[in-house]
């Protein structure tokens, strides 16, 4: 199976988020990227699994400029077997649905995998967009996915519940909590991807239709008021009286 | 503007259909939903300002493919020129999908209505919700995908006309084998209240003092991670930043520290009250009420105050 593996980079969960140039820019001061969790712990480990049990190839790619290959190393010692870089500013998620699909298009993937969500723009745009620029099935995220020959078996979270689905290859699935478990690349993993291939493309022109204009930070939380464990009612007659949420 | 809105069947009395049926109205033009399936009770949302309904009746199952061709005909039938869904699951599929077909830009997860005094701009949540970004949308038509509890639902009285549309939705892709609901629990990203706890009550038998200040409320039942990783309770209860992300009224957390974390999925709640044992927990710093104390005693007796607060009223 020919699987395509979307990866973004993140800043790691614990980093202080701040903005610069007017808040019209993310301040990458002393932030430490990585590649987002969801696209590394369940799209790729789960590539990864299928590919160990029912042979294959994985190839990853990213929008990004040359500072992000260091996520791509990451992903390339977890297991996968080649990386492909095209080589832009990720500028809105339309922009690198575009690219990778144009890609994908050219190279005839079984099946493109992403997870669900940046954990930066959460989103949850480029999986479902790169779907329509294939014009194939999406499954959106999914929490298990099994392959049998061209069909494709998932377990996807649906409004309120769990539902379970077929598709035919090709497709794709954005990928949830449950789908695989986070591996930790090993000493021999991270020199063999040294000289794994990393194929850098220009990228296409596409139209630009959003982008960030601003950032902002929520403000300051008021310092919390703290109640006597003994006395409950008076616990009930804030949340009434002062917060009006009961 | 003339707004289309996107409504899943049998949501018509959802609090986030309403929400977005008052985001369409506050646009100021004329606004139409577009479902599928059985529409009684659809015409309620004329209420929330809706004018018109369309129905198509060739969709059985949820297969996104068919939904992005049903809305996108939609959109040419009526001439809207802003698509409002409400931020769900349905909307996370369909919405990035409509976006290309329609060559319409997506903003999506956003929190406020949109300024157009200078071009069409919208508040949204980044960052795991730590920050807000301000998005400018350059494209004629605008998909807007609305965070639930973003904005109050204003029921200004009427009634909707229903009337069938054929969406030309074409074949599913996706086949259906087997749906599972679990009966009679609040979905957690539409609950207003939510009660959360974690590894401080030390093992599942315990929930059941989590459970009886939830009913009391009238609210859903959350968890943390490592609570759900265990096993104590199920998966679709975790939220946090690989869990569910909610935007409750009110989250109550008991025997939880707070994690960075665990905050990202619940630092959009309005209010916070923390409840442990620890004095130095960090969640304390992120909450509006806080109480130090064994959530084993503050629980049952938070659960007895709330019964005396319910009689009384």
């Amino acid at each position: 199976m020919n699987i395509l593996v979307c990866i973004s980079k993140s800043p790691d969960t614990t980093s202080k988020i701040a903005f610069t140039d007017g808040n019209t820019k993310f301040d990458e001061n002393g932030v430490q990227y990585i590649v987002n969790p969801y696209d590394e712990w369940y799209a790729l480990v789960r590539a990864l699994e299928l590919k160990e049990t029912i042979g294959g190839n994985v190839t990853i790619i990213t929008v990004g400029n040359v500072g992000d290959e260091s996520i791509i190393r990451k992903a390339l010692a977890i297991g996968a077997d080649n990386a492909v870089r095209i080589d832009a500013e990720p500028t809105d998620a339309f922009f690198v649905a575009a690219q990778i699909a144009e890609y994908a298009k050219k190279n005839n993937f079984d099946l493109v995998l992403t997870g669900k969500e940046t954990i930066n723009y959460n989103g949850s745009q480029v999986a479902g967009m790169v779907a329509e620029f294939l014009d194939v099935p999406f499954a959106s995220q999914a929490s298990k996915l099994d392959v049998n020959g061209t069909t494709l078996t998932l377990e996807q979270e649906i409004v309120g519940g769990l539902q379970i689905v077929e598709v035919s290859t090709p497709a794709v699935v954005s990928c949830a909590k449950g789908m695989a478990e986070q591996r930790i690349p090993n000493m021999r993993g991270i020199m063999a991807a040294r000289t794994k291939p990393l194929e850098v493309i220009a990228p296409s022109a596409v139209d630009v239709y959003t982008s960030f204009e601003s950032y902002s930070l929520p403000d300051a939380k008021k310092a919390c008021k703290m109640i006597d464990p003994s006395n409950m009612a008076e616990l009930v007659d804030l949340l009434h009286n002062e917060a009006k949420v009961i | 503007m003339k707004a289309l809105v996107y409504i899943n069947t049998n949501h018509f009395a959802a609090k986030a259909s309403f929400e977005a049926v008052t985001y369409a109205k506050k646009l100021g033009g004329e606004v139409t939903v577009i479902t599928y399936g059985n529409a009684a009770g659809a015409e309620a949302l004329g209420a929330y300002g809706a004018n018109k309904v369309l129905v198509d009746s060739s969709i059985n199952e949820a297969d996104n493919q068919q939904i992005t061709r049903l809305v996108a005909n939609a959109v040419e039938a009526t001439g809207a020129e802003v698509v409002i869904f409400s931020h769900d699951l349905v909307a996370k599929a369909v919405a990035p999908r409509l976006s290309v077909r329609l060559k319409a830009g997506l903003i999506s997860g956003a929190i406020a209505l949109p300024e157009t005094g200078n071009g069409f701009n919208c508040k949204v949540n980044v960052f795991s919700g730590k920050a807000f970004g301000n998005v400018a949308v350059k494209t004629a038509v605008k998909i807007i995908s609305l965070l639930p509890n973003s904005i109050q639902p204003e029921n200004v009285g009427g009634t909707a006309t229903v009337e069938a549309f054929n969406g030309n939705v074409g074949a599913a892709a996706i086949k259906v084998m087997d749906t599972k609901k679990p009966e009679g629990s609040i979905p957690l990203p539409e609950a207003d209240l939510v009660v959360s706890a974690g590894r401080g009550l030390k093992g599942p038998e315990n929930w059941g003092i989590v459970e009886d200040l939830a009913n009391v409320l009238g609210a859903a039942t959350a968890c943390s991670r490592p609570v759900a990783d265990i096993g104590w309770r199920p998966h679709h209860e975790h939220v946090g930043q690989t869990g569910v992300a909610i935007r409750p009224n009110l989250y109550i957390a008991a025997g939880i520290s707070g994690a960075i974390q665990h905050l990202a999925g619940v630092n959009g709640s309005k209010v916070i009250v923390v409840i442990n044992s620890d004095s130095e927990a960090p969640f304390f710093k992120a909450a509006d009420y806080g109480i130090v104390g064994d959530a084993f005693e503050v629980l049952p007796k938070l659960t007895e105050a709330l019964k005396n607060f319910k009689n009384a009223n």
